[in-house]
């Protein structure tokens, strides 16, 4: 049985839906990630499982019990916040043991619990600090701590790392992640971050104006986008208005002026049906325009600018009907760092198998 | 920041002026002469003769024991008050509240007395009058700074205590009125040294049998101001400079003014 169900899930604000009949399960263990734009309803979901707002509609289900009469406190669900929302009277070591003193645990458990609490978050010699006396990353540590310590069934994150910097944040995923399979709590994680989403999550739940668009483990939802939204909001992607010229092994596609491309086929789809292809840059190949290139879609363009990022450097090519596409080079060559310059020919080729054929 | 000389003077004359006429009143409560003229000699004859003053010591218990009760009352209410006035956005709550601060003291005095001696009869009029009259004066006071002491926290502290086990009561009392601690002994403090010193709406309320301090101050200067007048001043003041030193301690950042 799911460790969480929700079942068809709304919530509005007068005439305003912000979490439009969503259902969905989360297993026990599973680090689970709902990822969105801004207002798209991912706190309003996480304040409803917490216990501090309630469905208008739906159900959410913990261990097959209905939570509807039970109230936050009495949840076996802890969140941690984003602004931390730590005790600011409370020492780091009494902010830490208040879950546990809630329980009505005795004072010597305590005692040990915190300590473990304390030394798996790595704040030993910080228990006697007041919150005012931290930096953003410790307040985020006593945070997990706190939500971690007395063992919740269901640990809710509502973008915890959002106010720390790029270096710290990579840093606290990694830990999250040894946490989580340390601990072993379920974790419900909100991020607008799609790297974050991506690099976290058994599973993840890509919500827009309170639906979700698509659930799926990481590599699928990068590699097998359902839909425009949610191909163009993980990661990069290439998109080209398109016609299905004819179905078959291989869709074939008609890119406006550009010309006919081969693409993977897919289900249900019918001669005439209008949609966009989309590719990743990383998919993409880029040479000059004199060499031949083996793939069956190819065009020439032109350099119109590159992105040198560190690691890999992205071009952007102006193809002939002035659509523009990205390709992805990596810079693993030593001393290498530019493969083209503006204005260079280019060729740009994939293979049938690359991108995919989706809904308007 | 540099301090131009200017700005020395003014605020010297500015502290001058609030101080010096209190500085009279403490030295001349030691002065060993009838007159509040000239210096003569040091004594503590005036406040002998205050400590033997039946009528003045009667009075003095009458303020403490006004104050101290309708103080705690207000503290309370006025707590309370704050909290649903930050909790529940109602427009109406703040202006039911706030209005016996603004009210004049006059109206806020005549209004109460019609009400006691209409409702309970003109024999009503005693102690017990004047600390629900004080009581109600003050929990306005108390209610605004709790408010903004709590305006400024951050509202996700409480969800926190909820999400991790505390009840409504365990939330109030282990993370709510902690926070909101400094306000309230402000808020007691306030309503304390208003009540001690009230004059107009004790005058109302009080009927004959209740002197207060303030209403047996204003029958003795109406014949002499005496030194005597001067030492329960001193007296008073006093008080007051202990609780403001207390509260200091209790609640540092209260007069430091910050929120
Ligand atoms: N109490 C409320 N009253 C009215 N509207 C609300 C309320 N709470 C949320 N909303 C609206 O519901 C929508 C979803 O809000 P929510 O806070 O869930 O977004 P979010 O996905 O968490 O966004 P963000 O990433 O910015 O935190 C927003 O448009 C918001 O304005
Ligand atoms: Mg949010």
């Amino acid at each position: 049985m799911a460790l969480l169900e929700i079942k068809n899930v709304s919530r509005r604000f007068g005439d305003f839906t912000a979490v439009d009949d969503v259902s969905f399960t989360v297993e026990s263990g599973e680090f689970f990630t709902l990822l969105g734009p801004s207002g798209c309803g991912k706190t309003t979901l996480l304040r409803m499982i917490a216990g501090f707002d309630l469905p208008d509609s739906g159900a959410i289900v913990l261990d097959g019990v209905d939570l509807r009469d039970t109230p936050a406190e009495q949840r076996p669900i802890h969140t941690v916040f984003q602004s931390y929302a730590l005790f600011p009277h409370m020492t780091v070591a009494q902010n830490i043991a208040f879950p546990l003193r809630m329980a009505g645990k005795a004072d010597d458990e305590v005692r040990t619990r915190v300590r473990e609490a304390v030394a798996q978050v790595k704040l030993d010699k910080l228990e006697q600090r007041y919150p005012h006396e931290l930096s953003g990353g410790q307040k985020q540590r006593v945070a997990l701590a706190r939500g971690l310590v007395n063992r919740p069934r269901l640990l809710l994150l509502d973008e915890p790392l959002g106010a720390l910097d790029a270096k710290l944040r990579e840093q606290m995923q990694i830990e999250l992640i040894r946490l989580q399979r340390g601990v072993g709590v379920t974790f419900v994680f909100v991020t607008h971050s799609q790297a974050e989403a991506l690099a976290l999550s058994h599973r993840i739940a890509v919500m827009n104006h309170g639906v979700i668009e698509q659930m799926d483990e990481p590599d699928k939802l990068y590699g097998f986008p359902k839909n425009r939204f949610v191909a163009d909001f993980i990661g990069n992607v290439n998109m080209h208005e398109a016609t299905v010229a004819a179905t078959g092994g291989t869709l074939t596609l008609e890119l406006g002026t550009l010309g006919r491309i081969a693409a993977p086929s897919r289900e249900g789809v019918k001669a005439g049906t209008g949609g966009v292809f989309v590719i990743r840059p990383e998919q993409v190949s880029i040479r000059a325009a004199a060499e031949a290139s083996p793939d069956p879609n190819q065009f020439e363009g032109v350099v119109n600018d590159f992105l040198y990022i560190g690691d890999v450097t992205t071009y952007i090519v102006d193809l002939p009907d002035g659509k523009r596409f990205e390709a992805l080079l990596p810079n693993s060559a030593p001393g290498r760092a530019k493969f083209f310059e503006v204005g260079d020919h280019v060729r740009l080729s994939w293979k049938a198998e690359a991108g995919a054929f989706l809904d308007a | 920041m540099r301090r131009s000389p200017l700005l020395w003077a003014a605020s010297l004359a500015v502290y001058a002026f609030l101080y010096v006429p209190l500085v009279v009143v403490v030295v001349f409560s030691f002065n060993d002469s009838k007159l509040n003229a000239e210096w003569v000699g040091f004594t503590l004859d005036w406040y002998h003769k205050l400590f033997a003053n039946a009528e003045m010591l009667h009075a003095a218990a009458n303020s403490l024991l006004i104050a101290v009760v309708a103080s705690a009352l207000a503290t309370v209410l006025g707590t309370m008050a704050g909290i649903a006035m930050h909790r529940f956005k109602s427009r109406l709550l703040p202006f039911m509240t706030l209005t016996p601060v603004a009210m004049p003291e006059i109206l806020l005095g005549v209004s109460l007395l019609i009400f006691f001696i209409s409702v309970f009869g003109e024999e009503s009029l005693s102690l017990l009058t004047v600390i629900i009259a004080h009581t109600t004066f003050c929990i306005g006071f108390v209610a605004i700074i709790v408010r903004s002491r709590l305006a400024g926290m951050d509202e996700s502290i409480f969800e926190a205590a909820r999400d991790l086990g505390a009840t409504p009561w365990q939330t109030f009392r282990l993370v709510t009125l902690p926070l909101i601690m400094p306000g309230v002994v402000a808020g007691a403090l306030m309503a304390f040294t208003l009540s001690i010193d009230d004059f107009v709406i004790t005058f109302f309320t009080a009927g004959a049998g209740v002197p207060t301090l303030p209403l047996q101050i204003y029958t003795m200067i109406k014949i002499a101001v005496t030194p005597e007048v001067n030492a329960v001043s001193t007296l008073l003041m006093l008080l007051t400079l202990t609780m403001i030193v207390l509260a200091g301690k209790i609640a540092p950042d209260v007069l430091r003014g910050k929120g």
